[in-house]
């Protein structure tokens, strides 16, 4: 603003060490750069470790194979859940809200040794929870709900690995403070960092109820308190559980828009709209905590309702924002490079062999159809109660958090992995395909344990023959069909993970090195140069593709709705 | 065209002056407003009215 | 684009496009409908999860359980007891309140009942928590120790019918069953 703070920037480029990056022309500091570098491996390792649990998982819900017996079905279930709904998530999610604070604001990231104190003690956690887990003490499923006690270093990792994500996020903010001070931008934020900043905020809110709950009930389990309240217990804990998966939605918006930018030259349809959206998240999407109470005793229905709805639905709202809006963005970016023939060119010709554009691409539809949808029908007051606690549920979060979110954050990987580990991706080839392989598991597992969740078979469960059992109820031939496709999609997308791993771990170890002069990558970002910066007159763009697309997306919304509450109305009354 | 396009329109390079902006852009501009009640709102609804609820369940009759 | 700053500066002023606005407005009007459309199932639906709960020691509860069990124990032309793989039937009054606890690893007692009648149903746990899961009409409910949730329910066909756990409750879990009958 004035001109000793110009001056300013002098100085700290002289302090702080910049490199331009030649694919991007931007700023990006040692530092940050390392922070990202050593996040995202972390995040890729526990996708490893979680993945491979979750193959297990499947592989003994496959009533054919039933691969392990119950008390390790029971403790790799436990694993796979802390895993990778928080190690794989948070670990990426720190890794993004650096790369879209720092490198995205061309700025030094803020107290970096005080982030390294934060990946530290995320470390620590996070391996203390698997050492927890397979020690076999600790066999209490992610949620841990008491009365049943896990061993107390189960607890004390989760806290530990939740501060260490609270001080990421203090560290973003904090480089938000240093970029506006140091002038590295004009305005407002870009809009992909206006959607870290919701990610970050929610991560306030999720961590913040992790701590609370989570510290006594570690205080329970040493002996020093002498209970916890079960209800109390649920609810403030799923407003860790469910919001740290609304972390997700923020965030994988946030990589929609970028890898639609980078990939295709997409500029938002309107920053105001998009940013509006946003807002609509940092208000009410992690009022959706409720998700998890509605089939719970002693909650009022006004509680339920309004929280269930994220207040009159606005979230959902925001979500069908986004839904238009980045693939309209898409359009009008693909109709602008020159794709104009009929209503869907655009999508025809858009760089489907390039895994970022693919993977975002499959994790916006499958977020859309299959998580989204059925998140609302499980979100209904009265609908969720066909439903809760039946593999319904992790059918609807494989549709969010695998489909959408993982998806997104691997498309993102491919982006990543160049610019910021300047080594190309190995074998392209091969990773063309990597993100239609794991896609297509992953829809597949989320469609086939929807449907065995509507024939009623329950989540968490080593046998649904219940052999043993003294009055065994026998399900239908049908769910033991879609457990048994659950189990063949599951192997698709642990081949599609297990790609994923060799492909970005070989490429940050062998990948040709792209900080030599005349490095081409493999997959190409879209050329800047050719963009045009404004779509001219608002009025005049039009987006016949992704309407089609908006107009099918609803009438399927408003068909599943009418039929669950259809399927609602002819059974048992209940009030 | 005209005159509210040259309102709608500012692409220079020189500090915005804060009067300029509209409230609603100043509002999403601050990150820490934002915060503040994206953690508020969570807090009350939810979780407050929640424990309420679960204190205030009765003692069997 | 997304990741440059916006190039207006003053994006908060640029009109919004007519696509996007009408898709809001739909977006909107459809959330408006699904909050208010939950709030007149209550009204004019038949499925609505009752709300009615009390604390209960599990002590206090499983005394209530037994005291049921005992009072309307279904007998044979003996005087013996039925039992259905060993869990005795109780056949309440019409109306009346029936109660079920959850424990590791079974719902007891197995209970008889009567279509398109209505019964006041008490459910709680005396250990961990479990899940109610009725099949296959497929109701699902969390039960907690401590918790007496109590809920009307009016089976509408007869038939034989399961009740799964489906709230993971230890390694016995999967053998966690429970039997309701319902006769014309």
């Amino acid at each position: 603003m004035t001109a000793i703070e110009i001056g300013h920037i002098g100085t700290s480029g002289a302090q702080y060490q910049y490199r331009t990056c030649k694919f991007t022309g931007r700023r990006v500091e040692r530092s940050a750069e390392l922070l990202i570098r050593a996040n995202a491996v972390a995040a890729v390792v526990f996708l490893a470790v979680g993945g491979l649990f979750g193959l297990l998982v499947a592989l003994t819900r496959w009533p054919a194979v039933q691969l392990l017996p119950a008390d390790w079905f029971y403790l790799v279930l436990t694993g796979h859940g802390a895993n990778v709904l928080l190690f794989w998530i948070i670990f990426f999610e720190i890794a993004l809200l650096y790369f879209a604070s720092a490198v995205i604001l061309g700025s030094r990231i803020a107290t970096p040794k005080f982030a390294w104190l934060g990946f530290l003690l995320m470390i620590v956690g996070a391996v203390m929870a698997n050492y927890a887990v397979l020690k076999g003490d600790s066999t209490v499923m992610f949620t841990s709900y008491p009365p049943m006690l896990a061993e107390h270093w189960f607890y004390l990792s989760l806290i530990l690995f939740a501060v260490g994500a609270l001080i990421g996020v203090i560290v973003f903010f904090a480089t938000l403070v240093v970029a506006k001070a140091e002038n590295t931008y004009n305005g407002s934020v870009p809009l992909v960092t206006f959607g870290a900043i919701t990610a970050a905020i929610i991560a306030v809110f999720t961590l913040a109820s992790g701590a609370i709950i989570l510290v006594p009930t570690w205080l329970w389990s040493l002996g020093l308190i002498s209970g916890i309240d079960t209800l109390m217990y649920k609810i403030v804990w799923w407003g860790m559980g469910h919001s740290s998966q609304q972390i997700n939605v923020a965030a994988h918006i946030s990589i929609w828009y970028a890898i639609a930018a980078m990939t295709v030259g997409a500029k938002p349809l309107s920053e105001k709209v998009s940013r509006f959206a946003f807002l609509m998240y940092i208000l009410f999407l992690q009022l959706a905590s409720a998700h998890h109470l509605l089939a719970e005793p002693g909650l009022s229905s006004a509680w339920k309702i309004v929280n269930t709805s994220y207040m009159m639905y606005l979230a959902v709202m925001a979500s069908m924002i986004h839904g238009l809006t980045v693939p309209g963005a898409v359009e009008a970016a693909q109709r602008r490079n020159g794709y104009t023939r009929g209503w869907f060119e655009w999508l025809t010709k858009a760089p489907w062999g390039n895994p970022a554009f693919s993977g975002m691409f499959m994790s916006l539809v499958m977020f859309g159809f299959i998580g989204g949808i059925t998140g609302v029908i499980l979100g209904t007051e009265q609908l969720n109660v066909l439903m809760h606690n039946t593999i319904y549920v992790p059918g609807h979060f494989h549709g969010t958090v695998v489909a959408g979110t993982t998806l997104a954050f691997m498309a993102m990987t491919y982006i990543v992995v160049p610019l910021i580990f300047q080594r190309d991706i190995i074998l392209p080839g091969l990773a063309k395909w990597q993100p239609y392989i794991f896609g297509l598991g992953a829809g597949g597992i989320s469609l086939f344990m929807m449907g065995a969740g509507t024939l009623g078979v329950p989540r968490r469960h080593w046998d649904i023959a219940m052999t043993d059992a003294a009055n065994a109820y026998e399900f239908s031939p049908a769910a033991y069909l879609m457990m048994g496709l659950n189990g063949i999609s599951a192997i698709f997308a642990a081949t599609g993970g297990l790609l994923f791993v060799l492909l970005i771990v070989g490429s940050v170890l062998f990948g040709r090195r792209l900080d030599v002069p005349g490095a081409k990558l493999n997959f190409p970002l879209h050329d800047d140069s050719k963009v045009v910066s404004q779509y001219g007159s608002e009025a005049t763009f039009k987006l016949p593709g992704t309407v089609t697309l908006v107009t099918i997306f609803f009438l399927t919304f408003i068909l599943y709705y009418f039929v669950n509450w259809k399927y609602l109305s002819e059974i048992w009354q209940f009030n | 065209m005209g005159k509210t396009d040259n309102d709608a329109q500012d692409n220079s390079d020189e500090p915005l002056a804060p009067a300029d902006t509209p409230a609603m852009q100043r509002i999403l501009d601050n990150p820490f407003l934002l915060l503040f009640i994206g953690v508020t709102m969570p807090t009350v609804l939810y979780l407050l009215w929640g424990v309420m609820e679960v204190a205030s369940i009765p003692v069997a009759y | 684009m997304a990741i440059n700053a916006p190039t207006n500066r003053l994006w908060w002023k640029e009109p919004i496009h007519s696509i996007e606005l009408g898709w809001i407005i739909i977006a909107f009007l459809w959330g408006l409908f699904m909050f208010f459309f939950m709030i007149a199932w209550h009204f004019i639906g038949d499925q609505n999860l009752s709300t009615e709960t009390y604390r209960i020691t599990t002590d206090q509860f499983q005394e209530k359980v037994e005291a049921f069990a005992d009072e309307y124990a279904v007998k044979d032309a003996n005087g013996e007891a039925v039992e259905i793989n060993g869990t005795p039937l109780v056949a309440p009054p019409v109306g009346g309140d029936v109660y079920i606890l959850g424990r590791l690893w079974e719902w007891w007692p197995a209970i008889e009942l009567k279509k398109g009648q209505s019964y006041r149903f008490h459910i709680s746990s005396v250990d961990w928590q479990h899940g109610f899961s009725l099949q296959p009409v497929n109701i699902n409910l969390s039960v907690h120790p401590g918790l007496e949730h109590v809920l009307t329910l009016t089976p509408t066909k007869a038939g034989e019918y399961g009740i799964v756990c489906n709230e993971f409750c230890g390694i016995g879990h999967h053998t966690m069953s429970g039997v309701i009958r319902v006769v014309e």
